[in-house]
């Protein structure tokens, strides 16, 4: 017999039944919740005249449409100036005070980004499977649960049931072998990753990130990693278990308690993927081929190398991937064969669940240190992904360094990752962004943005351009 | 939830491959606390020349000539004709919401985003994998012939084209006795509450630290 994959093992513990029509009922033990994609379903609930199945199998916080001013957020939600942002962020608060869900509202000290405050808070633990109303909800996969991102229907479901419908999805092996080279960052690897298998490739699998590379990045590399497992297609990206999962979690103030740490220690030591384990489809990269990557379309799969050019759409094997190149380079107003050096900037935004963690803070920090932002950038905002994780980089001087330098210093939330609240781009502005998502329109109304890792997005404010991060001093 | 059971309609073109979710209806609309009034902002920055607002009146902005939606020969379409890896992004349910509310009943395409997929058998929507062959084949049909339309059966798992041929499709048991039935998901899984709370004594057994 074949040894299992991790994903069979989350699949099969949490297997409540199968049903007859050949879905099965999944066991869901957390949920977190946001103000977007929760009202409705919280109405549905209403309407209904259902309760919570487990409300403390939830966590709810606003995160996607608070403003990251800090005049604004003096005030709590009052402080909110857009009238309908506050609406939402009121909704939840009610929301959640009626169906006695815990949340942490926009004034906890501990409020952030949902997935970067599920993991710092060891709400996020191996061996769960885990949903929330947002795509990037296969972040905490870094922690080996089984995450993913459902729609509001679904959040009803679990809210009621604590279950989901579900077909078992393929299981697919990305196997990263070696060491990455200096300057280069998990999320080098992961946009590679995306420019190697495309945005669909994951697309009906789960995946799991193996191989020497994974291994050596920190939890919150392998969360960066994760996090952008939903932009090649798949629904869940997760990581074994090993010493430094069990590390992270130690003494998180919702880790297992004393009495049960050793028996939870033993059976998450048990979540990995067996060494005769079957995989639908495997993929191996060399680690050392990875160069800092940017994105210069309107897919995440489009990204090059610093060292190399755009693409020349002439040059694509078939007339659907031309036109695709060739309205992506219309979108953003650049030419095929450029090099990726050239390609100017007018804001940065260092931030998102993707890269918001102290570590990504640390590295954008290294490399402004000493420098100011160009002349010709109209604004750098670094946006901190947690109150915690805030006042950790205030503890480390970090927040100066970045002042120091030109960039501004921010309150936590989604911010211009996906620009809901006053944190845009301007039409035609290019945008070095640390986020995960470069769409037509995603940072604001004709914005172009360009995916880069927070020491590459730092480096560009002080250029004003890209540049190799590698020759950096 | 609304029944899929027959649908015939004017079938819309979308020339255009990883339709994401923003695409379909951007973020600014996501504020809004309520399920419906999405479609009016249906795939708005391609639609609208100007930068769409919540709780504008539509009417009066300027369209964009080009675009699909704004072509008379399209109106009142609800067949959308697709390319690959539609709906990908975000798991934002406001985009079936918005299609939905618009009038779209089917989408046909290569291939659908997972979560997308999902959300839109919630809506009462048909999203409808066919080859690649075949719907480049319905592009070539669909954009020459004004009034072009489909007329797809759930029950039979079939598109009729007008000149009487036929094009089989699959769709997975469960789903397709959901929305032929309009079956609330929510009802059907609590008919199996006893099953759940045995699970869920055995798990704390097993996990007891995920209950405390
Ligand atoms: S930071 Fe961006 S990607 Fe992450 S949850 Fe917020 S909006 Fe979504």
């Amino acid at each position: 017999m074949t040894g299992k994959t991790l994903y069979d093992k989350l699949w099969e513990s949490h297997l409540v039944k199968d049903l007859d029509d050949g879905n099965s009922l999944i066991y869901i033990d957390l949920q977190y919740i946001h103000e977007v994609t929760s009202p409705q379903a919280f109405e549905g609930l209403r309407l209904a005249k259902r309760s919570p199945w487990r409300s403390e199998a939830n966590m709810a916080t606003p995160d996607h449409n608070v403003p990251t001013t800090t005049s604004e957020r003096a005030q709590g939600v009052e402080g909110i100036l857009d009238p309908v942002s506050k609406i939402q962020v009121k909704s939840l608060d009610a929301n959640c005070t009626e169906f006695g869900i815990n949340e942490f509202t926009i004034d906890d000290p501990r409020h952030g980004i949902v997935h970067v405050i599920g993991p710092e808070q060891g709400r996020t633990q191996p061996g769960m499977t885990i949903v929330c109303g947002d795509s990037h909800t296969s972040t905490h996969g870094a922690l080996g649960a089984l995450a993913h991102g459902i729609g509001t229907s679904e959040v009803e479901h679990v809210l009621a049931t604590q279950c989901l419908q579900q077909s078992k999805a393929k299981n697919m092996l990305i196997k990263v072998n070696g060491e990455l080279g200096r300057g280069v960052t998990a999320k080098d690897l992961v946009l590679a990753v995306i420019g190697k298998i495309g945005t669909a490739g994951g697309t009906g699998y789960t995946i799991e990130f193996g191989g020497d590379a994974i291994k050596a990045l920190s939890i919150e590399g392998r969360m960066t990693v994760c996090n952008m497992a939903i932009e090649a297609g798949a629904r869940a990206g997760i990581v074994a278990v090993d010493d430094k999962t069990i590390e992270y979690l130690k003494g998180r103030p919702f880790s297992p308690s004393a009495e049960l740490w050793d028996q939870a220690e033993a059976a998450w030591r048990e979540l990995h993927s067996d060494d005769d384990a079957y995989f639908d489809k495997i993929i191996e990269l060399e680690a050392i081929d990875i160069e800092p990557q940017v994105s210069w379309g309107t897919s995440p799969e489009m990204v090059a190398a610093i060292s190399k050019n755009i693409p020349d759409p002439a040059q694509m094997e078939n007339d659907a991937k031309r036109g695709n190149y060739q309205q992506a380079l219309a979108y953003m107003g650049l030419e095929a064969n450029t090099p990726i050096q050239d390609i100017k900037i007018d804001r940065v935004f260092i931030g998102s669940c993707t890269n918001s963690r102290i570590e990504d803070l640390r590295a954008a920090a290294a490399v402004v240190k000493g420098h100011k932002v160009a002349e010709s950038i109209k604004e750098a905002i670094v946006v901190p992904g947690s109150g915690l994780v805030k006042a950790q980089a205030v503890q480390e001087g970090l927040d100066k360094i970045f002042t120091e330098a030109g960039l501004q210093w921010r309150e936590p939330g989604c911010s211009m990752c996906l620009a809901m609240n006053a944190d845009q781009l301007g039409e035609e502005e290019h945008c070095a962004s640390t986020s995960n998502r470069n769409f037509e329109g995603r940072q604001g109304f004709g914005g172009r943005t360009h995916l880069v890792s927070p020491a590459m997005a730092a480096a560009a404010a002080v250029a004003g351009h890209f540049v190799d991060v590698r020759d950096w001093t | 939830m609304k029944k899929f059971i027959k649908e015939k309609g004017i079938v819309i073109p979308l020339d255009r491959a990883n339709v994401d979710t923003d695409y379909i209806i951007p973020k600014q609309f996501l504020k809004s606390i309520k399920r419906t009034g999405f479609g009016k902002n249906l795939f708005d920055e391609a639609r609208y020349l100007d930068k769409g607002l919540p709780d504008q009146d539509c009417s009066s902005r300027p369209i964009n000539p080009d675009f699909v939606l704004n072509q008379a020969r399209y109106a009142g379409g609800s067949i959308l004709l697709a390319r690959e890896n539609f709906g990908c992004g975000s798991s934002r349910e406001h985009a079936p919401w918005a299609l939905e509310d618009y009038g779209i009943r089917c989408i046909i395409a290569p291939s659908f985003a997972d979560i997308f997929f999902n959300n839109c058998f919630k809506n009462g929507l048909l999203p409808i994998v066919l080859d690649n062959n075949i719907v480049n084949s319905l592009f070539e049909e669909t954009v020459p012939n004004e009034g072009y339309e489909l007329e797809v059966d759930l029950t039979e798992q079939t598109i009729l084209k007008a000149d009487g041929s036929v094009i089989k499709f699959e769709i997975d048991c469960a789903r397709k006795k959901s929305l032929l039935n309009g079956l609330d998901d929510i009802s059907l899984t609590l008919l199996h509450a006893d099953d759940i709370k045995n699970f869920e004594e055995r798990w704390k057994q097993k996990s007891p630290w995920l209950f405390t």
